[in-house]
């Protein structure tokens, strides 16, 4: 194995370990490794069935027992549950070695139906192969064996065969140590033994899809796999999930061009081998009939198939006709989150440096401002859940967004004595892992977090959370061994990002050495940003204004001034100051906060130009609608929120005549007279290593090469975060101008202005400490990655880097005392696309139903499950309303983009928070 | 009849106030449910869940583990006559057999008016008395075809109801712990190295401790 080497070499310097005979070779051992994984790296593979290196060892099965002499004479051992000690003399192809392992083959397989022929594991399953590689190969079992109904449904995805079940107890201590959903157990007792659920209460965990992939027989089976394939008609890739922006690293396995099933590949940064059920099962939208597969250009009120030539043409005339009459700022380019790294650059080239409109956001108005997102000390997956240390989760619920990053927070505490804070407007699937929840009110987060650093806030009852609550968090975050990590997100849609904005500059400035790790949700929405589809933003995480020069040498022009962000354009198009709307895969209607504006957005806009994987509500309403390419059928690379790029493997070919997006911007470029010079996804990446600042040196050999499997961090020198000691650097001066600057400005009335001075002198003052270094900082750019050193890496960050320097504190109008402030938040399962499209997962989309706590309940006198009228500035709708004990008094919660209930239509954007009146006594 | 009833929610809170752990209640709580019913229910299981904090199928993994839980209803009276080896060479088949004919039922199932359940059950340690059996747990050995049949008479008159309390019951004296005379058992740290194991470790690691020393 290539990792012997190094991992042999690493131990000398400081020798823990201990040297231990496995088959008559001495080999070290780590200390305290178990003998199982000791003589897997070394290269002697003993069998095992229970054992899994991300789980607590049983010693369940009995297969990895060997003869083990510690001094003592040889003894049977099962190496699992065996540490290995020193001179400890192992064998593992002993004669009775050899024999135990066969008497536990034998016994294991008493009753098991050996139905391989007809078993979805054939092929690939571990009993089967070591019952040829270490069996007896022969039973001298003669008699009946048990016979149970077959199979049965322990979820709505997967499905139990128990005869062939060995009891390995893998899918139980799955669900209990890794997801935390206890809901599968053994049953009964000795031959009748057996896993199973409570009765009607199945097995609805976020992650049951990993039993499936994780049981070593045939006993559980996804629905959608099975009797689909034999192992060896698949052909298989190595991707990068597209579910979330996490980023799990997958194997993507197809069948006669058609994707048949997703498995999770351990990476250690990222998933470790874990994928949410939607991550696994949502490729059936890759397949489904309703893909569009030929673009459609509007006649009337019907969109009709049409040609890519017509459509393309179509569309570069609305763009041409929109540059001559309105020039560059009619035009907006909305979405991008979906599309690849080198999608993403193509259409920031092509919107900047051709359209020369700076009107483009990944984001769609339920994010945070990309400076936030990129211009923070930005933390790994890791580094957020080290062993022992402190995170704040200042964002939206883990588990419904990001459920594999919960599952690696939740081991963080359970498993490795991590503290979490959690600051939340009501309490979500990672409150019963955190030391200490605050819920806040609606728009008060940044007064909990002043509350949390000591620092004296404007509200006088900390922004509603608990006196108590608070103290505990406090006393926690001070003894909190090394720096902090944040996961900052946008908690709920219905109130504004500033808050959230202000929550990340309480937390920068209190906590100088914490660094942030963003929980946006969408795919590859970091990518996106990266690239520069962002208002103000070009590729490399640089500002337009800094670097404008650059790319308009290297793109022959970009926008003259900083655009409008999703908000600004939807505004822009309903006040009818847009003639062109550009779709990349977004669809505002459904996921924009403020349903009313996208619609009046929608209906003014002369021209929408769509590209999508489907029609969806948005994308119906525009006037050309371009096919893509989606997961699994593009080449390229994708970021995923740690802003660790990794390479998209492509299986199968997109449907009809769906292209890659990269290519409709290149020839809706060309058709307008400009050759972007773009031919494939690599050499586009080439171009993003040579222009983007952040990017440089990340080439295609090093992404590609094996030890990036997991990706690449970008950049590859990393920005430090301020450092702790505040009153001896340079760097802080700038800061403290800036904040004095700040109190000077908090006279003026717009905190626009504010903020606009504060940034301006940060940014100067910045530049002056940056300049002694900024030689050497070019010198070490040009040179390619620095090994180490973290000062080199802060000095060859350069001025010109994006960076979030703070915003001054954010005010909100008093509560009203008969309104109840809203509170819309995701679930995993709702009505994208992707869930949807896939038969299997569209009907665990929840709905929604409006969530109060049982004193509002009483307060407004309503019946639990009745339905009542909730009506906002903007709107109002019926929903059924239910005591929720997690929701904060004066709040209302609603999950947004479910079934059966626009609950966006509620929300104003412009506003700070959602204030709504909830009335009774509607007949439903 | 399904989720405990409030004076037994009351004992059980109690009962679990004993335990530094809340899951080490969940068998002393299954009884309490066996004891309300007569067997355990599926309503008692989650409610059982509910007051422990586990899930439901924690609780029927546990259940189910004992055969002294019943999960379906079982007959007032349940009647476990001993057929492993001292009691079989001792006439528990014929035993058994007799029983069958006297109860009107097969081994494994409830008299029609619910009073009784025969069960044929393995060893139940008694074997100098063989044979033997239990009703409700309590023991009569030495038994004959006549004096079962007179131990059924008088089950079905009510005259034993002072020793044989309806299945579910352990005893009629519930056990009362006022919380000033409870162990006081702190919660082990679950992550803890046991006891054992730490003695082992100090054990190998003081000659290389004294050395460094």
């Amino acid at each position: 194995m290539a990792e012997d080497t190094t991992v042999d070499a690493a131990p000398d310097v400081v020798d823990d370990g201990v040297a231990v005979t496995i088959d008559g070779t001495e080999v070290r051992a780590r200390k305290g490794e178990l003998l199982i994984d000791a003589a897997e790296r070394h290269g002697v593979y003993i069998p095992r069935f229970c054992y899994h290196e991300r789980m607590r060892p049983v010693g369940m099965c009995r297969m990895c027992i060997v003869e083990v002499d510690t001094g003592r004479g040889p003894s049977l051992q099962p190496s699992c549950m065996l540490e290995c000690t020193p001179d400890m003399v192992v064998d593992t192809t002993s004669e009775v070695t050899r024999k135990a392992q066969e008497g536990v083959l034998e016994f294991l397989l008493v009753n098991h139906p050996l139905d391989c022929p007809v078993c979805d594991k054939g092929g690939e399953c571990p009993l089967q192969d070591q019952t040829m590689s270490n069996g007896p190969g022969e039973s001298r079992y003669i008699e009946q064996k048990r016979h149970l109904e077959k199979p049965i449904p322990i979820s709505d995805l997967v499905l139990l065969d128990r005869e062939r079940c060995i009891l390995c107890d893998r899918c139980t201590r799955f669900a209990s140590e890794v997801a935390g959903d206890p809901l599968i157990h053994f049953l009964h007792r000795g031959n009748h033994t057996e896993v199973n659920t409570f009765p009607d209460e199945p097995f609805a965990s976020y992650f049951s899809g990993n039993t499936v992939q994780i049981c070593p027989v045939g006993a559980l089976t996804a629905t959608s796999y099975r009797f689909k394939a034999r192992p060896w008609d698949l052909t298989q890739t190595e991707s990068t999930c597209q579910s979330c922006s996490v980023g799990c690293r997958v194997a993507v396995q197809a069948s006669r061009n058609e994707v048949l099933r997703i498995l999770g590949v351990d990476v250690d940064p990222v998933n470790w081998g874990w994928l949410c059920d939607k991550g696994r099962f949502d490729f059936e939208a890759i397949n489904s009939d309703e893909r569009l597969a030929a673009p459609l250009v509007r006649q009337g009120d019907e969109l009709a198939p049409a040609g890519w030539a017509q459509a393309l043409r179509q569309a570069a005339d609305a763009l041409s006709g929109a540059l001559d009459s309105g020039g560059p700022v009619s035009i907006g380019v909305l979405g991008g989150a979906r599309l690849t790294n080198e999608d993403a650059y193509a259409w920031t080239r092509f919107a900047k440096g051709v359209l020369g409109t700076d009107n483009c956001d990944a984001q769609l108005g339920d994010g945070l401002p990309p400076e936030v997102v990129l211009g923070l000390p930005r933390a790994t997956i890791d580094e957020v859940c080290r062993p022992g240390g402190t995170v704040v989760v200042v964002g939206p619920d883990p588990k419904e967004e990001l459920p594999v990053l919960f599952l690696r927070l939740r081991h963080a505490v359970v498993e490795a004595g991590a503290t979490l804070i959690e600051v939340a407007p009501a309490r979500s699937g990672i409150s019963d892992y955190a030391t200490v929840t605050l819920t806040h009110r609606p728009g008060e987060v940044a007064e909990v977090v002043r509350a949390l650093v000591g620092e004296t806030g404007q509200s006088s009852d900390l922004g509603g959370a608990d006196a108590s609550a608070v103290g505990r968090a406090r006393a926690l975050l001070d003894q909190a061994d090394g720096d902090v990590c944040v996961v900052l997100g946008r908690p709920s849609v219905a109130e504004s990002a500033d808050f959230v904005t202000d929550a990340a500059s309480v937390l920068q400035r209190a906590l100088p050495g914490a660094r942030f790790l963003s929980a946006l949700r969408r795919s590859n929405v970091h990518g996106a940003l990266d690239m520069g589809l962002a208002p103000g933003l070009l590729p490399g995480r640089v500002r337009l204004e800094d670097s404008g020069a650059e790319f308009a040498e290297a793109w022959g022009a970009v926008p003259a001034t900083v655009g409008l962000d999703a908000h600004g354009m939807l505004t822009a198009a309903a006040e009818g100051r847009l003639s062109v709307l550009v779709l990349l895969g977004a669809d505002p209607l459904a996921d924009f906060p403020d349903r009313h504006l996208a619609e009046r957005a929608l209906a003014t806009v002369p021209t929408i130009v769509a590209s999508d994987l489907f029609l969806t509500e948005s994308s119906a309403r525009a006037h050309v609608v371009l096919p893509a390419a989606g997961f699994a059928e593009c080449e390229g690379t994708t970021t995923n929120l740690e802003g660790r790029v990794s390479v998209l493997g492509q299986k199968v070919t997109p449907p009809g005549t769906a292209r890659s997006d990269w290519m409709i911007a290149a020839e809706l470029a060309r058709l307008m007279g400009h050759d972007l010079g773009l031919e494939s996804p690599a050499a586009i990446w080439d171009e993003i290593c040579t222009l983007a600042p952040s990017h440089r040196g990340v080439t295609t050999d090093l992404l590609r090469s094996t030890d990036s499997d997991a990706g690449v961090l970008v950049p590859l020198e990393r920005e430090e975060p301020a450092p702790a000691d505040v009153d001896s650097t340079d760097g802080v001066a700038a800061e403290d101008v800036a904040e004095a600057a700040v109190d000077q400005a908090a006279a003026d009335d717009t905190l626009e202005a504010q903020a606009a001075e504060a940034e301006g002198v940060a940014a100067a003052a910045e530049q002056v400490a940056a300049e002694e270094a900024g030689e050497l900082a070019e010198e070490a750019a040009a040179d390619g990655p620095v090994e180490d050193g973290a000062e080199e890496a802060v000095a060859s960050r350069g001025p010109a880097t994006l960076r979030f320097d703070g915003i001054p504190a954010v005010t909100l109008a008093p509560r009203d005392a008969y309104s109840l402030r809203l509170v819309a938040t995701r679930k995993l399962y709702d009505q994208g696309t992707g869930v949807q499209q896939s038969a299997q997962l569209a009907p665990l989309a929840p709905g929604s139903v409006l969530r109060l706590n049982r004193y509002d309940f009483e307060r407004l006198g309503v019946e639990e499950g009745s339905v009542v009228r909730v009506a906002s500035a903007r709107g109002a709708l019926r929903v059924p309303v239910v005591v929720d004990a997690g929701v904060p008094r004066g709040a209302a919660a609603v999950y947004v983009n479910q079934p059966g209930l626009a609950a966006t239509s509620l929300v104003d954007a412009a506003a700070a928070v959602t204030e709504v009146r909830v009335e009774t006594g509607i007949d439903s | 009849m399904a989720r405990f009833t409030p004076e037994n929610e009351t004992v059980a809170r109690e009962i679990l106030s004993r335990y530094p752990v809340p899951k080490s209640a969940l068998v002393p709580l299954l009884h309490l449910a066996q004891e309300q019913d007569g067997h355990v229910t599926r309503d008692a299981m989650v409610h059982i869940a509910e007051l422990v904090g586990v899930t439901p199928a924690e609780v029927i993994g546990t259940c189910t583990f004992y055969e002294m839980f019943k999960m379906e209803p079982v007959g007032r009276y349940l009647v476990n006559v001993c057929t492993n080896i001292s009691c079989m060479l001792m006439g528990s088949d014929a035993l058994l057999h007799h029983a069958e004919e006297r109860l009107g039922i097969s081994a494994g199932d409830t008299t029609p008016d619910g009073m009784f359940t025969l069960e044929g059950v393995e060893c139940i340690a008694a074997c100098t008395e063989a044979p033997c059996l239990q009703v409700n747990y309590r023991y009569r050995t030495n038994v004959t075809n006549e004096s079962f049949d007179s131990l059924v008479n008088e089950l079905a008159a009510g005259e034993l109801e002072d020793e044989i309390p309806p299945h579910g019951t352990l005893a009629r004296i519930r056990q009362h712990i006022p919380a000033d005379r409870a162990a006081g058992v702190a919660p082990p740290d679950v992550n803890r190295v046991p006891v054992w194991m730490q003695t082992a470790v100090a054990d190998t690691e003081s000659p290389a401790g004294s050395e460094a020393n």
